[in-house]
């Protein structure tokens, strides 16, 4: 047994499942909105605790995932999900901070649903200043300030957007909270 | 309330509940674009909105407050089952008042009231499909949704129209969720539409039969198609409610006695019993 898997998972993997798919459901719904997830008591290094309780809650042996997170937290999240690695462009979730929106599988026009879920550690989330965002779940606009995300981030997102209803799903991750980005969101820079 | 120990939690296991919500993001992320997954037998008929019991089953935790309403009702034997269902496998309490609900799961109406951001509605569907009448062949609908080549339903409605000079569609009435996919609203009256559009709380679609989910998230465009010299009208019978005396409430026919007399009530049952009891404080 590797250290990775030493560590356990959720410390109640029925209820924090759904109580932390709960936050991801309310995040997705209403894009750029904060929200808080339940997390493991222990985490192996190089995976945030909001990170990890995405997958633990979502991923399974029927989603490959590509993770470049450290031999540890891989072994982890396989002992306690199942799911495969996958190269970035066929995995359904993806947890790498050098993996580009466009690098990702974004389905196809008749299944969209197939797109991927990047969810991407940064280095902080607030709301009430930096992008604006705007489209479903959003009444006008909602103002999201992001810390830590890759030069061109912005850039990559309008090009992925622009293929609606194909696309990327993000979940950015700070610490226990989240903030989601469905594809079809439109940011502008604050 | 705790469950019964002898159920998993919401009764599915929870390799389906993780299906079934990855499925909930991905359909929330493509407002009104239908999301296969694959269906679990229930320990209820497929007429009993199984589809939607599938989804409530994946959504609810242990905080959650339930309500559930048939046509408008919440004491139909549909809607006592499920909410005792939920009871026993998920120990959740459960609610009559729309306003106490943090999930309600609905066949066939909108509650009257607002809901509100809290608050999450989900639908039984029986038919996900809105072109299914118009092209039976499923490869060939998923075809049109890519290319949002909606004319055949234009043409349908149009024809609605030469033959009897309005739109005849009273259920079911296809909308665009937010300009791009046509959606159906499961059956719920053409009155109910506009309540889709804009609304704060999230709502969810389960089809269990035809294995499909598709939401609408908050604050979405939802659109009843219609043409410039015809307009959407949302019809409710011209009557007020013999119990409420609401004017603007959907209404249910009753038959009263059996020589024909019939009144007509909300079909709403718990905003109807807040605006009588509103209406005896005045007094
Ligand atoms: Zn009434």
């Amino acid at each position: 047994m590797s250290a990775g898997t030493a560590l356990a998972g959720f410390a109640d993997p029925v209820l924090d499942s759904q109580a932390a798919f709960r936050a991801v459901l309310e995040a997705m719904s209403r894009p750029g909105r904060i929200q808080r997830l339940p997390v493991p008591p222990e985490l192996p290094p190089g995976i945030g605790p909001a990170a990890a309780a995405v997958l633990l809650a979502l991923a399974d042996a029927d989603t490959p995932i590509r993770l470049a997170a450290g031999a540890e937290a891989q072994a982890w999240i396989r002992f306690h999900t199942g799911a495969r690695a996958a190269p970035a462009a066929e995995a359904a979730f993806v947890l790498d901070s050098d993996a580009g929106l466009l690098d990702l599988d974004p389905g196809t026009e008749e299944e969209p649903e197939r797109g991927a879920t990047l969810i991407l550690e940064v280095e902080s989330l607030s709301e009430g200043s930096g992008w604006r965002l705007s489209g479903p779940g959003i009444q006008a606009t909602h103002r999201l300030a992001v810390a830590g995300v890759r030069d061109g981030f912005l850039a990559d997102w309008a090009a992925s957007r622009a293929r609606f209803p194909r696309g990327v799903d993000v979940i950015l991750c700070a610490g226990d909270r989240i903030a989601a980005l469905p594809r079809g969101i439109a940011i502008e820079e604050g | 309330m705790t469950h019964d120990p002898g159920y998993n939690f919401a009764y599915l296991d929870e390799s389906t509940k993780r299906m079934i919500r990855r499925a909930i993001l991905k359909a929330v992320a493509i407002p009104g674009h239908q999301v296969p997954f694959g269906s679990r037998e229930m320990p209820l008929p497929y007429g009993w909105g199984t589809g939607g019991i599938q989804v409530t089953a994946s959504v609810l935790g242990p905080r959650d407050v339930l309500k559930v309403i048939d046509q408008g009702s919440d004491d139909t034997t549909n809607a006592v089952s499920i909410r005792a269902f939920f009871r026993r496998t998920a120990g959740v309490a459960t609610t009559e008042r729309t306003a106490e609900a943090t999930i309600i799961q609905t066949r066939h109406r909108i509650p009257e009231r607002r809901l509100t951001e809290g608050q999450i509605l989900v639908y039984q569907v029986p038919i996900p499909e809105p072109l299914a009448r118009l092209e039976p062949r499923i490869a060939e609908t998923r075809r049109l949704h890519a290319m949002a080549d909606y004319g055949l339903m234009h043409v349908k409605l149009y024809e609605d129209i030469a033959k009897h000079g309005h739109i005849a569609t009273s259920y079911s009435y296809p909308v665009m969720v937010n300009e791009r996919y046509l959606m159906s609203p499961s059956p719920i009256p053409a009155f109910d539409n506009p309540k889709m559009h804009m609304m704060p709380a999230l709502q969810l679609f389960g089809a269990g039969r035809e294995k499909r989910i598709y939401a609408v998230p908050p604050y979405t465009a939802v659109r009843s198609l219609d043409f410039e010299d015809h307009p959407f009208r949302p019809i409710r019978a011209p009557h007020r409610c013999e119990l409420c005396g609401s004017g603007d409430t959907y209404l249910d026919e009753v038959l009263v006695d059996d020589k024909g007399g019939r009144i007509f009530v909300c079909s709403d049952t718990d905003h109807c019993q807040e605006r009588q009891a509103m209406r005896e404080a005045a007094e």
